[in-house]
This record gives C-alpha cells, structure tokens and sequence, in this order.
C-alpha cells in the first residue's frame, strides 16, 4: 500500500514512533470558567516537551459544572512524564505554584488507579499546622487555609502508564496554508477523549531528530523536513512544499492516539496541502508504532 | 434478586439480641444451619428459627419484616452485603459494621451504626440516641462509613466520632458532635444544647431549615468568616448521589464559621448556614 489519498493529499506509508510515559489527570475546578482554565493554562505552560520541559502538559478539556466533584466549572489537565519520581515532583511543584496560587480554585484526581503518587499529602504543610483532612468515600482531601479563603486539593492522585510522541507531519505549500491544516488538525485530534496536544495551540513548528552534530545536544532540528535548507541535506520534502508543522499526541491509550491521529489527520488533508508524514526513529526510539495509512483501514 | 427473608414469630416482650442476622455469618450456609444460628430472647438461648420465619434463598441481601424495636444488634459487625428492614429496629444496629449497607424503612433506636468503620446505613425514620457514636470508656466513635437519617436524632449524635459522614435530615438533640475527633456531621434542622462540646477537629454543618433562632454555641467556639467551603460542596454532591436530599443553595451558599472547642485543641468547626449572604 503505498498512494493513499484523503481529500486529494498523499498519505506517506511511513509510521510515528511513540514511547512509553505516565500520565495523570488534574482535574481543576473554580469559581467560574475562567478561572478554572487560567488554572490550568498555567498548570500546563511549560509543558511542551520532556527534553527540557521535565514534562508535557495539556488541557483534555473542560467539564460541565454537573460532572466536577463540587458542582463547579472545571478543566482536565493530562501531564506526562518518563516515571514515576518525576511525576510526583511535577505535579507538586506545578499544583503547588499555579493551582494553589489561583484564586478560587480546587484540584481533583481524574485517574482511579492502583498506582498513585502524593500530592496534596505534602502540599498541606503549606498550611502551617492549620491544613485540615477529610476523607469521604475512601478519597481524603486537604483543606489549605488561603488569604482568598480555603484551598481544596486531593490526596492522592492516580498515574497510569501512558503513550507519548504519537505525531504527524502536515506538508504545506505555503505556511499561511499549512498553519490553516495545522489549526484544523489540532482542534480535531484534541476532540478525542484521553489525549492531549502540549505544544502551543497543540501544533509545533520546530519538530526534532533525536542527536546532533554537538555532543551536547540530545536532540536538533529535524533536517529532513525544513524547507530551508531542503538542498543542503538528505531532505525528505517534495518540490513545492514550503513549510511542514508537526501535530504530536500525547495519550492514555494506543487506542486514543489512533483515535486523535486519524481524527487530526482527516482534518488536516485541506487545499494547499501535499502530504502527510509523520516522524520516526527507525524503530529505535519507541515501542509503540503507528503507521498513518492504518489509521484509516479500520 | 435472591434473597432471604425474616419475620417474628411473635412480638417480643424482652430484648433479642440478634447480631447473627448479619449477610457475613448467612453468607455460604445453607438454610438449615441458618435457621440454626443462636440468638437469645432476653437471657434464654435459642436457635433463630424458633423466634422467626425464614424463607427465601441464602443470599447477601437479608430482608427482615415486622417490628423489630425490641431486636437489637442487626447487622453488628457486618462487612459486605445488605440488610433491608421493613419496620423499626432495636438498638446497635450497624453497630461496629465496616462495610455492606443497611436500610431501615422505620425508626432505628439508640446506638445505630456506634463505632461503625465503614459501609452505609439509612433511616427513612429517626434515629435515637448515640448515633455513630462511642461506647462508654471507648476513645473513638465512628470511624468511616455514612449514617443518612431522615427523620431526627437523639443526643450525643457522633460522640466521638474520629471520620466518616453522619447526615440528619431532622433536628438532633443535645451535645450534638461531643468529642469529636473528625468527620463531618450535618444536620437540616434544629439542634439541642452544647454543639461541638469538647471537639477537637471535625466538622459540624447546620442548615438551619425551619429554624427561627440561631444556634446557641458554647462561649468556648469563635467566629472566624462567613464563606463557601470547598469541601462542603463535594459532600452535598455526595449527598445528593445518595438519594439524600439536598437544596442548590445550601451547595451554593455561604457558611459562618466557628472554631472550636477551645477548651480542646481548637480545630474542630461549627459551619452554619446563612440564608441570603
């Protein structure tokens, strides 16, 4: 199989390569829409990338004040990590700095899990002696006492394994063009339940190989697909494609990044596009493969 | 559904003491050695057969019919399953239980659910005295577990409760959450003299329904503010999916607290409704 066409666009039989991580689900509540997703668009910066990142982040979406734990407007957060030491200092620090410092909100578990690492069991000591515990059905939560009032944050919050680095290359003739599929793709694939997109607006536009000609960089620009310097090396662009930007997909499940590729992938095949590719590392990278033209024969 | 069901043989003039009607000692016996199971009418051991009709299948559900004000202990200790009581029940039902759950079409009398550890227990009617409390010379009460009562409680309701959820939809009487050590206990309607005396931590809400006067607490508890509890919400949520009846305002409302009893350690509060803030 190898001319595969959706809306007149190639799909290459090529495959993304996807590693293993961990995720948990933050689930963020507070006084209103806004500030719930403030919450969670803080929770989440920085969160692009573990090569430099420590994580990567992104808001699942938002949750109807009637399915919240407190009735309240709230927000899902996926964060990925390489393990498990890594997750619990993630997300203290970034529960701790971006949702306990954001008025009027609170911070749920979204994960039931065996696996579980401690969150609010050690924020509560930002209470001085005056934290307060409740346990309710087998789940405990910590009352923080705040200057806005009372800061509410679970215990314990589940991780489960998780899939990172499910991608897709969008091959464009020009970058207003490639930008427009790339807005389309992103808004398709985070549609799906269980993933997140943790680049800006869920698109990057400075995809990496792993190395480089520096020993001191574990990762470099990924030659193969810029467009400007196309000539110069062992480019993998077709004449006429001026720019290339990368959708990645972060997941809980194979299932649910096949779900987002294929969803993403169908959006993005708009006029103005060549190709779709997706970015591998023969293999060596990661277990998980997804080859982009199988996304389409189930 | 299977299930095995009980009625009295008789009325009873003398307490029956009973903790054998529980699904952990029904579970796997066959109905013979149930019917066999000891119990004692007053101070006269018998086999349970002899004080009540038993049908039905061996089963993890236990329906037990007829008034049962006199019978005390069902469901002691239990740990999984359900007990449904279609009438009255006598004292310590639930008592000790940590796990299954018990309805009560009646009204429960004292001690329902004392030192109970986990598990769930409904009253349709009231509820008497000690409520998920501690026995005499025990250092706890309650410690897990959920007590919905709909009608109204006697005193000292969560004496000594360490965790867990008591909820009354009526008044409760006096020395409502006396000792307290943790939990949380709401009550919808009027309360009797010196809430929250000698509690320690622990959360006393009251929702002040049908109520003209304020509360009147103990000198030893302060006012701190007048909020929203966070917390609060989540456990009217959990209410709610209960199937206990909860009013929007009270989630969306704001509380008065106050802390107390400072004749203890002080980290016990007292959160009263406040209509209108």
């Amino acid at each position: 199989m190898h001319n595969m066409l959706i809306n007149g666009v190639e799909i290459e039989d090529t495959f993304a390569e996807a590693f293993k991580m961990y995720a948990a689900r933050i689930i963020i509540t507070a006084i209103n829409r806004k500030w719930a997703l403030e919450a969670a668009n803080k929770l989440s910066g920085f969160a692009t990338s573990i090569i430099a990142c420590g994580c990567e982040a992104g808001i699942e979406g938002e949750i109807p004040e009637e399915e919240t734990p407190d009735g309240r407007p709230g927000v899902s957060v996926l964060l990925f990590t390489m393990g498990k030491k890594g997750m619990e200092e993630q997300l203290l620090n970034r529960i701790g700095q971006t949702v306990m410092t954001c008025p009027t909100t609170a911070c749920f578990n979204g994960l039931s899990s065996p696996e579980r690492v401690k969150v609010g069991g050690k924020l509560r000591f930002f209470g001085d002696g005056f934290q307060i515990s409740k346990l309710l059905q087998g789940r405990r939560f910590w009352r923080i006492p705040v200057m806005e009032g009372e800061f509410l944050v679970e215990d314990y919050f589940g991780i489960q394994p998780a899939i990172g680095g499910g991608n897709f290359l969008i091959l464009g003739e020009t970058v207003e063009k490639t930008l427009k599929a790339a807005e389309k793709a992103a808004e398709a694939a985070r549609s799906v339940k269980g993933v997140a997109l943790p680049f800006p607006g869920g698109i990057v536009r400075s995809g990496s190989k792993a190395g480089s000609r520096y020993k001191f960089l574990r990762a470099s620009t990924n030659t193969a697909f810029c467009p400007t310097i196309r000539e110069l090396t062992k480019s993998e662009l077709p004449l006429g494609v001026n720019s290339v930007m990368e959708i990645v997909i972060d997941g809980l499940s194979e299932e649910a990044i096949k779900q987002s590729m294929k969803k993403g992938i169908e959006a993005a095949c708009i006029d103005g596009i060549k190709k779709i590719s997706a970015g591998n590392y023969g293999g060596k990278l990661g277990p998980f493969h997804f080859y982009l033209q199988e996304l389409f024969k189930q | 559904m299977n299930e095995i069901v009980l009625r009295p043989k008789m009325e009873f003039d003398v307490p029956v003491e009973a903790e054998v009607i529980s699904p952990d000692l029904f579970k796997g016996k066959p109905l013979e050695e149930i019917e066999n199971l000891p119990v004692f009418l007053g101070n006269k051991k018998m086999p349970l057969k002899d004080l009540f009709y038993i049908e039905g299948d061996p089963s993890m559900e236990i329906v037990v019919e007829g008034d049962l004000s006199r019978v005390k202990k069902i469901g002691y200790g239990m740990s999984q399953g359900k007990i449904h009581i279609k009438g009255n029940v006598g004292m310590h039902a639930g008592a000790t239980m940590s796990g299954g759950e018990i309805l009560v079409e009646g009204d429960a009398q004292d001690w329902l659910g004392a030192e109970m550890k986990g598990g769930l227990i409904r009253v349709k009617g009231n509820a008497g005295h000690f409520v998920g409390a501690a026995y005499w010379g025990s250092k706890q009460g309650m410690d897990r577990g959920i007590i919905l009562v709909e009608g109204n409680a006697g005193n000292e309701t969560g004496k000594r409760m360490r965790r867990g959820l008591i909820a009354i939809k009526g008044s409760a009487g006096d020395f409502l959450g006396m000792g307290m050590i943790g939990g949380t206990i709401f009550v919808y309607s009027q309360i009797g003299e010196r809430p929250g005396a000698e509690m320690k931590r622990g959360s006393i809400v009251l929702l002040q329904e049908n109520c003209s006067t304020q509360p009147v607490l103990l000198p030893t508890f302060t006012y701190d503010c007048t909020y929203n509890p966070i917390f609060l919400r989540v456990y009217l949520k959990t209410l709610m999916e209960l199937g206990f009846p909860v009013k929007e305002e009270y989630i969306q409302g704001k509380y008065r607290r106050f802390n107390g009893d400072i004749v203890e350690l002080g980290k016990g509060e007292i959160l009263i409704y406040e209509p209108g803030v």
